[in-house]
């Protein structure tokens, strides 16, 4: 059985593929055999961010339609031979993806799965609410500020009370929350919410804290998963957070200013 | 004005003023005054020193059958002899306050309508004064966050809310709203029209507080209790907001 994860936040520009990337290529990194699919039907980006963008013949709406197989869509990551990519349709809208649809294709991954990254488009509209309906675990990433946090609350709202596992009222989704593009020295100054803040206004779990980082937008560009960069500070707090996820205890890194300075004169970061 | 209005002169015996007491209201369910006299006394024991001298409007609105009537020269001594004062009745027939106001008693003015307790039609008055105690109403208790966004009604009754509530979401309630945590969305209590339902919580940064349909937006709450665990009711039309 595999274990299916939305990454969401409601609002957009937050994070979420990268997010989505990084966690699935964690994923596989520790072994695991993950599929990752882009739900942004329309806007499709998380084929670029993998860097498998020249790659992509059939799409998750072709699979949908009956027009091609799992098997033909599937792209296989050229540096994880265990993590898979189905790539979002370019040129239709959110109105192809069908609750049942999106069960069967899940159902067909969890077969040869053991974990499914599901990439949810911002909004709370189908392309959101079908990401999140068929899941287990929610990362909700947030950026520490205020339309953000309120857009994830929102977002928890609808995890909370309109998904299957909520229909069916067996155990809810597991919630997880994800900081991105966190700056301690612009929570210092005042410009940004903390942890705490943001901790006190979702009350939930934090799974980590992803700094803000230059290394995010040249990863993206380059097409490489930036969990892959190993030197940089958000490439080993996506580490950190896959880690966590799958049960180990790891102490919290980048919410300091003075802990960031440390790491820095070590890592070079 | 030349008259010095302040200072009251030797002419004056009286100065008329408005004002708000606390009376006990004593809710008759029943008429079978030994019955009542003992169960009185009872409760009275408890807490002697609550009730002596007591002023006390005796509520008729509980009393089922209206085809009863009510010999108040029986029962004024039973209530002094246990050292309350009777001062007046509220509720119940016509018929029953003008036997009030015929043995001295003043007739006060009905509960609001949204107060009132709805009491079962048809039950025979008198074999209803064991039954003392008022049907509970049903509370609805939420134990998780309430998320921007979710709206939860508590028909009927009481809501409790022992996680957080964000802003964007919405809570209301025919009667009271209780909420162990911080209040950041909406909190509308009495909806349906009942003016002594209140607010409670622990911290307050609420974006609306209304009661029975007066409601406070949170641009005018005043700094001082922003933040702080409170209490939110109606008197005199206003919202009152207090620290608990």
């Amino acid at each position: 059985m595999a274990r299916i994860i939305v990454v969401t936040s409601g609002k957009g520009g937050v994070g979420k593929t990268t997010t989505s990337a990084a966690f699935a290529m964690g994923l596989a990194m520790k072994g695991y055999r993950t599929a990752v699919i882009d739900f942004d039907v329309g806007l499709r980006n998380l084929d670029l961010v993998m860097g498998c963008e020249r790659r992509v013949v059939y799409d998750f709406v072709n699979v949908l339609n009956g027009e091609a197989t799992l098997h033909q869509a599937l792209i296989r990551d050229k540096r994880r031979d265990n993590l898979f990519i189905l790539p979002a349709s370019q040129t239709r809208d959110k109105e192809s993806l069908t609750k049942e649809g999106v069960e069967r294709v899940l159902n067909e991954l969890a077969e040869t799965h053991e974990y499914i990254v599901c990439d949810s488009p911002a909004g709370i509209e189908k392309g959101a609410t079908l990401a999140m309906y068929f899941a287990d675990d929610a990362l909700v990433v947030t950026n520490p500020e205020v339309s953000s946090v309120r857009d994830s609350d929102r977002m928890l709202g609808i995890l909370a009370s309109k998904s299957r596992r909520a229909e069916l009222g067996v155990e809810p989704i597991k919630e997880y929350l994800l900081l991105t593009r966190y700056s301690p020295e612009r929570v210092r100054l005042g410009e940004m919410l903390s942890v705490e803040d943001v901790q006190e206004i979702l009350s939930m779990h934090l799974l980590g804290v992803i700094p803000e980082s230059k290394s995010v937008l040249g990863a993206s560009n380059a097409g490489t998963p930036v969990i892959l960069d190993e030197k940089s500070d958000a490439g080993q707090a996506y580490g950190d957070i896959v880690r966590r996820y799958l049960g180990e205890q790891v102490p919290h890194r980048f919410v300091e200013e003075n802990k960031k300075g440390l790491l820095k004169r070590l890592f070079g970061g | 004005m030349s008259h010095n209005a302040h200072e009251p002169t030797a002419s004056d015996l009286f100065e008329i003023k408005a004002g708000y007491v606390n009376l006990l209201n004593l809710k008759l369910l029943g008429l079978d005054l030994d019955t009542l006299a003992a169960q009185l006394s009872e409760k009275i024991r408890s807490a002697p020193e609550f009730f002596r001298n007591a002023p006390v409007v005796i509520d008729l609105s509980g009393l089922g059958d209206p085809r009863l009537s009510i010999d108040f020269a029986a029962l004024l001594p039973v209530l002094r002899n246990l050292g309350l004062s009777p001062a007046g009745v509220r509720g119940g027939r016509d018929a029953w306050q003008r036997a009030a106001e015929r043995s001295g008693l003043a007739v006060l003015a009905e509960f609001r309508s949204g107060t009132q307790p709805k009491e079962a039609a048809g039950a025979d008055g008198t074999s209803r004064a064991a039954a003392s105690e008022p049907a509970r109403n049903v509370a609805k208790l939420i134990d998780h966050p309430v998320r921007s966004g979710q709206r939860i009604y508590a028909p009927g009754g009481d809501l409790i809310v022992l996680a957080p509530v964000s802003p964007g979401a919405e809570l209301m309630a025919d009667g009271n709203i209780h909420i162990y945590s911080s209040l950041r969305g909406r909190a509308l209590a009495g909806v349906q029209g009942d003016l002594e339902s209140r607010i409670f919580c622990m911290d307050l940064q609420a974006e609306l507080i209304a009661i029975g349909g007066q409601y406070q937006i949170s641009e005018n709450l005043e700094e001082s209790i922003r933040g702080r665990p409170v209490q939110v009711f109606l008197r005199h039309d206003t919202l009152i907001i207090e620290d608990l």
